[in-house]
């Protein structure tokens, strides 16, 4: 990469963007302290996927530490500009790909907003979207304790963590059709209700996981090895979160109580009773301790969504009943997981024109948005996911922002490593849990 | 389309002379983004306007005249917004640290946590094109507002608010990034997101999307900026 800088007036200048490597150590090599600039990444096993970190390090402490983004810049903000707003979801599911079911419901619900439709989305569809959520805020947090383990040189945590998320990915493709990127919330409500057995199917999935989290907790808890790397690492006290804008389970792990789905709920979390997992030690392992314990409250708000969904909401709507924003057709999923809805076609092709032109219309047309902006946030597995939807009475969106938590947890890294032992970045690192594809976006 | 010849003939004295409302601003003209041949869908004299910019007055309901009183900076905000239950206070932005740094000090306002800084690119708004918004949440009340700052695109200076809320640091290099706004006083204003020797600032709306087209079956579909659209 040619450099831009002028060298006469801003001396030497380091940048660590690109492929000035070279550069950089020549500079080191100038000056007199012994230190050791350490490139971590793009492509290293423990940095959860494309994350430069530039490390100075003086012996085994870190002195300075330097996260480098955006490898996985892939514009989806820009992109969804240039389509509808329910073509939307199926962009913004895969920003973090390891939330996608949250992704899309903080979009539709900034959407909901700006549409002033939040009151009219029926019951049925918000159960099922705080089933979906719950669903996939396990498999999340199992994926970050499974590579977590990994990083610290424990392979048996991430066979467990992998394992066990199977079973949720079975459940996201039984009822969405895909095991990711699912584009299954949509501003209304849900693309489609769930299909025949998939009750009993999460019923079951109900029964086993208990089981499965506690292996886990028996691997890990108590087992020394672990204890030692994480315990006392990563430091990030509650004032430091506040500062950095950290929320999430690092915040937890830091002792306040702040979750999105008690002080601010949404999608009718205020009447689902669980507990807000806090820790006092502001440590890696308070983060795994909160983490675990979320999924252990995941399963009971799953379990009391399902009962809903099973009982009183069954056979309510999941789409809005209102011609200009619904999807016409309830979807059907197919054998081969894709959405197909034979009735449907069969009314808008054989008996009604007018459904016809309303499906066409929406379809290809869209729903317009009246002008204005809004700002929709739920607790996602990693912490306050924001969208910031800004529409000019059009079709499409004017502009979405995401106030992605990785993104800003991940800030926080250098406080967390610096001063620390260069073993320890590890740990901190995969204690923020960061998802490159929500980094970058 | 209508003609001018169908109109009935209306001599010039005879319209009186009444002071009109100022009328916002022309969107767009038409539908479609057809423009080469004739109008063939009808929606050729399709004018819509551009919504015209709100402000609230007072009493502004919920917690929000509150807000404002215990701020008591009415000289630094241009206008108060309030809109979808939402607050938004639009900042001139030579006060914004100092707008930023009460609300979040005085124990009446404790915004704490900053969710970011985002971007928007209002190229139509002559004099005030690239606006940064800022959410904020106060922890301690359970309460939410939003600032919102704008500059001339021949002017894009912004100062930052680093020192008031350290995580801006990347949020104010994203928002440079992406849309050129100049955060004066940030540590280390740098492209975060694109590389180092990127040219244009892509988050704009005069930065074309790109895209190649795709042939499919014989056909040629267009890339997405290309493509005809409803709005």
């Amino acid at each position: 990469m040619s450099t831009a800088y002028d060298e006469a007036t801003e001396g030497k200048v380091y940048s660590v963007n690109g492929a000035d490597w070279d550069q950089v150590v020549a500079g080191v090599r100038d000056t007199e302290d012994e230190r050791l600039v350490v490139n971590m990444g793009p492509q290293h096993p423990s940095t959860h996927g494309v994350l430069r970190l530039v490390l100075t390090l003086d012996g085994e402490t870190v002195t300075e530490a330097r996260s480098v983004i955006g490898y996985l810049h892939t514009g989806i903000e820009k992109n969804m500009e240039f389509r509808t707003w329910t073509q939307g979801t199926t962009f913004v599911t895969r920003m973090d790909y390891l939330s996608p079911i949250f992704n899309e419901t903080a979009y539709c619900l900034g959407v909901e907003k700006l549409l002033g439709i939040t009151d009219r989305i029926p019951d049925r569809a918000q159960a099922i979207r705080v089933l979906m959520m719950e669903l996939n805020r396990i498999s999340s947090h199992l994926v970050a304790m499974g590579t977590f383990g990994m990083e610290l040189g424990a392979t048996t945590p991430f066979l467990f963590g992998y394992r066990d998320r199977e079973m949720i990915m079975d459940l996201f493709e039984y009822i969405t059709g895909l095991r990711m990127n699912h584009a299954y919330i949509r501003p209304g409500g849900v693309s489609v209700d769930l299909p025949a057995g998939a009750v009993d199917k999460i019923g079951e999935f109900l029964k086993e996981m208990p089981k499965r989290i506690k292996d886990i907790r028996k691997l890990l808890d108590a087992n020394p090895v672990y204890v030692r790397r994480t315990k006392d690492v990563g430091y990030l006290d509650l004032t430091g979160c506040m500062a950095l804008g950290v929320t999430g389970p690092i915040l937890r792990a830091a002792g306040l109580p702040w979750d999105l789905r008690k002080s601010q709920p949404y999608c009718g979390y205020e009447t689902y009773e669980f507990d807000v997992a806090t820790e006092r030690g502001c440590d890696v392992y308070s983060r795994y301790l909160v983490r675990m314990k979320e999924m252990e409250e995941s399963l009971k708000i799953i379990e009391q969504a399902l009962d809903r969904i099973a009982g009183p909401l069954k056979g309510e709507p999941v789409m809005i009943e209102d011609k200009k924003i619904g999807w016409p057709a309830q979807l059907a999923l197919g054998p081969d997981g894709f959405g197909n809805s034979p009735d449907h076609i069969a009314h808008i092709m054989g008996t009604s024109m007018e459904a016809l032109i309303h499906h066409f219309k929406l379809v290809t047309e869209g729903f317009r948005v009246p002008a204005g902006q809004a700002y929709a946030s739920i607790e996602s597995p990693k912490g306050e996911l924001g969208a910031h939807v800004v529409s000019d009475g059009g079709t499409r969106p004017y502009r979405v922002h995401f106030r992605e938590p990785s993104f800003c947890n991940l800030q926080a890294f250098p406080a967390m490593a610096e001063g620390g032992q260069v073993a320890d970045v590890i740990a901190a690192v995969a204690s923020i849990d960061p998802v490159m594809g929500g980094v970058d976006r | 389309m209508t003609s001018p010849d169908n109109l009935p003939e209306v001599p010039d004295a005879q319209v009186p002379d009444v002071p009109q409302a100022q009328e916002p601003p022309v969107a767009r003209h038409g539908m479609f983004g057809a423009q080469d041949s004739g109008d063939t869908s009808g929606y050729g004299g399709l004018v819509v306007r551009r919504q015209p910019q709100l402000a609230t007055p007072r009493p502004y309901g919920s917690y929000f005249d509150e807000i404002v009183d215990s701020l008591g900076l009415d000289d630094a905000i241009e206008r108060v917004v309030v809109d979808r239950g939402e607050l938004t206070l639009h900042v001139k932005r030579e006060r914004l640290v100092e707008v930023s740094q009460k609300l979040r000090d005085d124990p009446a306002l404790r915004f704490e946590l900053s969710l970011g800084v985002s971007g928007v690119h209002y190229p139509y708004l002559t004099g005030e094109e690239l606006h940064a918004v800022y959410h904020l949440c106060s922890i301690t009340h359970n309460r939410r507002v939003r600032l919102e700052v704008s500059c001339p695109d021949s002017d894009p200076h912004i100062p930052s608010t680093v020192g008031v809320y350290p995580g801006h640091d990347w949020h104010e290099r994203e928002t440079y990034d992406f849309f050129g706004i100049v955060f004066d006083g940030h540590p280390a204003l740098t492209r975060i997101m694109m590389p180092d020797d990127w040219d244009g600032h892509p988050q704009r709306k005069d930065y074309p999307l790109g895209g190649i087209p795709v042939e499919y079956r014989g056909a040629t579909i267009p890339s997405p900026d290309q493509r005809r659209s409803y709005s």
